[in-house]
């Protein structure tokens, strides 16, 4: 088991060195990213760009360059210098962090809290009214793209534009630390939305499973042996329908980084989604590189956990 | 009396290509302390009916008449909340597949510990220790570190004594067995046949046997019902099963299989065709079709489950003579069969 | 054809089509950081046998003999890790995929599952003529009217010819499979279980129609199974396997009447006879504990852990397999006595 965990963490590591040197060169080799032309601005002179590029190292050969970054990544977790206004990158996406956290772990706890029992209710009762009823509106949910979701939500029930008010700081992000109750309030639209289609979709995957787990030979023995249906359903159905979802779930974690984006822009939430859209609107290419680096940390290292749950949970895994 | 009685069981399937047609008609009895042996092939029921007695086969497409009486209940109409102190306790069950019977999750001993705490209110050691008890008792060597085993590090073997320890620890009155041994290797089916005579003896388990193979059968039980296409088309004694047998079908299967107690021959006689579709039974006898002596009323009509001597039950138009001809000439051209 | 036209000019045609020399097959188990070789699973451990062209030849044993794994091996699915499969007079253990292609002509084999060996997604026509096809063998409407012949032969409808696999009994699938191992009119088939998936009535009629093929294509078969019914009414000579070795080797009907090693006779007891007689008047011999992992197996004879006539010689000194009769070759130090046979096997209980 140890020696499992220590291949995987470095399998992850190698994963993060690949991301990095990816960006490295899609960000700073390609012509057409020439970070001391961009720097320069428009109409800037031939020995303007120069200056800049010695000033900032270009002119060294490309893997002296990568090395140079590289060490500043891993010293001091050195992401550059915007762009745009000269702020040191790291500190501007750890500002923004806790807004992040806060979008993406609220709405990965809506996805779970209503993807899973959803689809448990569904499958106890296939093709029943209540069935049908919750998987057509999870097609609708899967449907929806979160900026058509995020709209129709805050016409309906935000403050002042919405028609229920139901939600009345949406809008309006307030950190955790400042005021809990207004905090949540101004998140809530934004996680069910974020949530809306993975909740769905998982929905669907929860059903599925538990319907073809509840067909195999072991549920047979359980009911056999004569535990209570429901202890059949929750224990032995559960427990193996649900495993594989853990995973899906790791994995999957990625998307809803994406949709956190869109999700922040739409809410308007200082989050690091909305610093990495202004960075693209703005061209500001260390904070596009930093952003990406980040968000590819975060994939990497749920995938790592997962993995590692994985075998927890699942006997049959050999950590070979 | 009985201790089971299954009294014209029908047990059909709504399907999306029509109605399956498992179990038509079937009466079956066991006494305490006896085994009953069931043969068929696949399609003939036999697991079907086995499930049935549980409540297994309560699927929503399924439609279950007939009666199973069991303890002056029938156990079809009971609730599945009262057919629980039934389950497992009373009536306990074990499978073909020993691997894919067992939680793949859970450890062995926690899955026959549930078992006994679904029925009796004891104390978690308590399960514990008789768990361990019952291991012991099927012959699994260890028994305390095979407790915390999960099923995938146990051998074929192993896994069905945890089953059978299982399906014992609750000290039932009868042990379904649903090809228990199928899936198992030669030598291991001799140690888990020999281990559940030894439990009837000791216990006095009523056994239903449910088997493709005549060998078992002919090892273990006491009377055999032989299935087909959902019926019964032979029922009596081990003795006169394999000594007079009276249905063509029978004799199919008793010439279609190789022996090691008899010399070589050069081929052999298998049953002509293949099983009937149960969406669409023949008409008639179901076996007529492949039936090389079908009399022209088995093309229409299904003949009863008549006696042809006491305690010996046959599905058959051919008059009694005839059969007991037919047999005749058959064991004089094949000596295994005699 | 191209195999038989390598072949070493001058070489007399031997009556052994298949001559096996301690044959090995180790399947590493890699653990830890750096997945290094922890332990090998010893499939198959030095076994050796001919087989005579136009004979029956079987293996028998249990699960984890290594049975399916020499059938992979002399069919050159796998490569051994040493020893020698020489077929028709030329060493192909260590052939590349390249060259072994055009043997596929000669060697076929036959599944134990039918569905799963067929694309579910290829008509059975397209499936039976696959092998013609791949070989470059006739045109289209050549091919196509070999595959309805042969379709014919095993007992299928020609006009199945564009239905698919799953429209099929499993009886029905065996035929297809069959149909797709004669096709190409080999020399030689390796049958692995390939009727232990179906029911009794439906297992009769695939043994026969084995039967037929060999008789009337002059095939040469070996015939691998755990049913030892099955084999002893399939085969002319019989190898049975234990732990990856060979224990015993003799013809069908010596081996079932003098059975030699004692694994073989508890093999032979542990079978129940469908008769009303059955398992009384007999000494049982019920082998206790399961067969040892092949990954550790044990020391000197691989039986010596669970058998009853064990000596301490026996988990020291590897026995031979050696000659105990006329033809007969068993590896044991104490072989069965013809006393012990009468009182292990049916026969004597009447």
């Amino acid at each position: 088991m140890g020696a499992y965990i220590v291949r995987r963490t470095l399998w992850a590591i190698l994963l993060l060195l690949v991301v990095s040197f990816l960006t490295f060169v899609i960000f700073n080799v390609f012509p057409s990213a020439d970070p001391a032309a961009l720097r320069a601005g428009r109409n800037a002179t031939p020995a303007l760009i120069e200056q800049i590029r010695r000033n900032l190292g270009l002119s060294k050969p490309f893997y002296t360059q990568y090395w140079i970054y590289l060490k500043g990544l891993l010293e001091h977790f050195n992401l550059g210098y915007s762009y745009y206004n000269t702020e040191s990158v790291k500190s501007e996406i750890f500002s923004r962090l806790p807004a992040t956290i806060s979008v993406t772990v609220g709405g990965f706890v809506a996805w779970m809290l209503i993807g899973i029992p959803v689809g448990i209710i569904s499958a106890i009762k296939p093709r029943s009214l209540l069935d049908r009823i919750m998987m057509g509106g999870s097609l609708v949910a899967i449907s929806a793209p979160v900026y058509f979701l995020g709209l129709v939500s805050l016409f309906l029930f935000a403050q002042g534009t919405g028609v229920l008010q139901w939600a009345g700081a949406a809008g309006s992000y307030v950190p955790i630390t400042q005021n809990p109750g207004t905090w949540f309030n101004s998140l809530i639209l934004a996680w069910l939305t974020l949530a809306a289609a993975f909740a769905a979709f998982y929905a669907r995957m929860t059903r599925g499973n538990l319907i073809e787990v509840m067909h195999e030979d072991y549920i047979r023995t359980a009911r056999a042996k004569g535990l209570r249906e429901s202890v059949v359903i929750t224990k032995h159905g559960l427990r193996a329908a649900l495993t594989p979802i853990v995973t899906m779930a790791g994995m999957d974690i990625g998307l809803l980084l994406g949709g956190a984006i869109l999700t922040e822009i739409v809410f308007n939430i200082p989050g690091i989604g909305r610093y990495a859209y202004d960075a693209i609107v703005n061209a500001d290419l260390p904070a596009i590189q930093g952003t990406v680096l980040f968000g590819a940390f975060f994939i990497v290292f749920a995938n790592l956990v997962v993995d590692i749950l994985y075998a927890f949970l699942d006997p049959r895994v050999t950590y070979g | 009396m009985a201790l089971l009685e299954i009294e014209d069981l029908h047990v059909s399937f709504k399907t999306v290509d029509g109605v399956v047609h498992a179990v038509e008609g079937v009466s079956l009895s066991l006494d305490a302390r006896k085994t009953l042996g069931v043969v068929g092939e696949s399609g003939s029921g036999k697991s079907v009916t086995a499930q049935t007695i549980l409540g297994l086969t309560r699927f929503p497409n399924a439609t279950i008449s007939g009666r199973i009486l069991f303890d002056g209940h029938d156990l079809l109409t009971m609730s599945t909340e009262h057919l629980r102190d039934v389950r497992g306790a009373r009536i306990a069950m074990i499978f073909q597949d020993p691997l894919s019977s067992l939680h793949p999750f859970f450890k062995v001993g926690h899955q026959i510990v549930e078992a006994i705490r679904a029925h009796e209110d004891v104390p978690r050691d308590l399960a514990r220790k008789r768990t361990i008890e019952a291991l012991s008792s099927v012959g699994i060597p260890s028994p305390e570190e095979r407790f915390n085993s999960f099923p995938h590090e146990m051998s074929g073997g192993m896994r069905q004594r945890v089953m059978i320890a299982m399906a014992l620890a609750m000290r039932p009155d009868i042990l379904i067995a649903d090809e228990p041994t199928t899936a198992l290797d030669v030598t291991v089916q001799a140690q888990v046949l020999e281990l559940i005579q030894a439990l009837r003896d000791d216990f006095g388990t009523a056994v239903i046997l449910i088997t493709h193979d005549l060998g078992v059968v002919a090892q273990m039980a006491d009377d055999v019902a032989v299935m087909y296409a959902g019926r019964v088309l032979e029922q009596t004694t081990r003795e006169t099963l394999f000594t007079e047998p009276e249905h063509p079908y029978t004799w199919g299967l008793l010439q279609s299989i190789p022996r090691l107690d008899a010399p070589r021959t050069g081929r052999l006689n298998p049953i002509a065709g293949s099983p009937p579709s149960l969406i669409n039974v023949p008409r008639g006898c179901t076996f007529h079709p492949r039936c090389p002596y079908a009399p022209p009323p088995a093309f229409e009509t299904e003949p009863a489950l008549t006696p042809s001597q006491p305690g010996h039950l046959v599905r058959c138009h051919l008059p009694i003579e005839e059969r007991k001809r037919l047999w005749q000439s058959l064991q004089n051209e094949h000596p295994a069969l005699r | 054809m191209a195999v038989a036209a390598e072949r070493t000019p001058g070489a007399a045609v031997d009556e052994n089509l298949l001559v096996v020399r301690d044959l090995v097959k180790y399947f590493p188990i890699r653990k830890g950081l750096l997945q290094r070789e922890v332990a090998r699973v010893h499939a198959v451990d030095g076994i050796s046998f001919d087989v005579k062209r136009g004979e029956t030849f079987g293996l028998v044993g249990e699960s984890g003999c290594g049975k399916s794994t020499t059938a992979r091996l002399i069919t050159r699915l796998l490569m051994p890790t040493s020893g020698s499969v020489v077929y028709d007079g030329q060493d192909i253990s260590t052939w590349p995929e390249r060259k072994i292609r055009p043997l596929r002509r000669d060697v076929q084999m036959i599944f134990q599952d039918p569905y799963a060996s067929l694309n579910p997604r290829r008509s059975i026509g397209t499936i039976i003529g696959e092998p013609l096809r791949l070989l470059g063998i006739g045109d289209r409407n050549e091919r196509r009217t070999r595959v309805r012949e042969v379709m014919e032969r095993v007992g299928l409808n020609p006009e199945h010819f564009n239905r698919y696999p799953h429209e099929f009994s499993g009886g029905q699938r065996q035929r297809i499979g069959i149909a797709r191992a004669v096709v190409l009119r080999p020399k030689l088939i390796v049958a692995d279980e390939p009727v232990s998936a179906l029911d009794v009535s439906i297992q009769a009629q695939v043994l026969n129609l084995l039967q037929e093929l060999r008789d009337e294509m002059g095939l040469t078969l070996v015939f691998i199974a755990h049913d030892l019914s099955v084999v002893r009414h399939m085969c002319d000579r019989i190898a049975v396997m234990y732990l990856g070795k060979i224990v015993e080797l003799a013809s069908g009907d010596r081996l079932y009447d003098h059975p030699r090693h004692p694994y073989t006779g508890a093999l032979l007891s542990a079978v129940p006879a469908p008769k009303a007689s059955a398992g009384r008047g007999r000494q049982r011999v019920v082998l206790q504990g399961d067969v040892p992992s092949p990954v550790a197996p044990p020391p000197a004879c691989r039986f010596h852990t669970r058998c009853w006539k064990a000596q301490p010689i026996c988990s020291e000194v590897e026995p031979p397999l050696e000659s105990k009769g006329p033809r007969d070759l068993a590896a044991c130090h104490f072989p069965l006595t013809d006393g012990e046979v009468d009182a292990l096997t049916e026969r004597s209980a009447e």
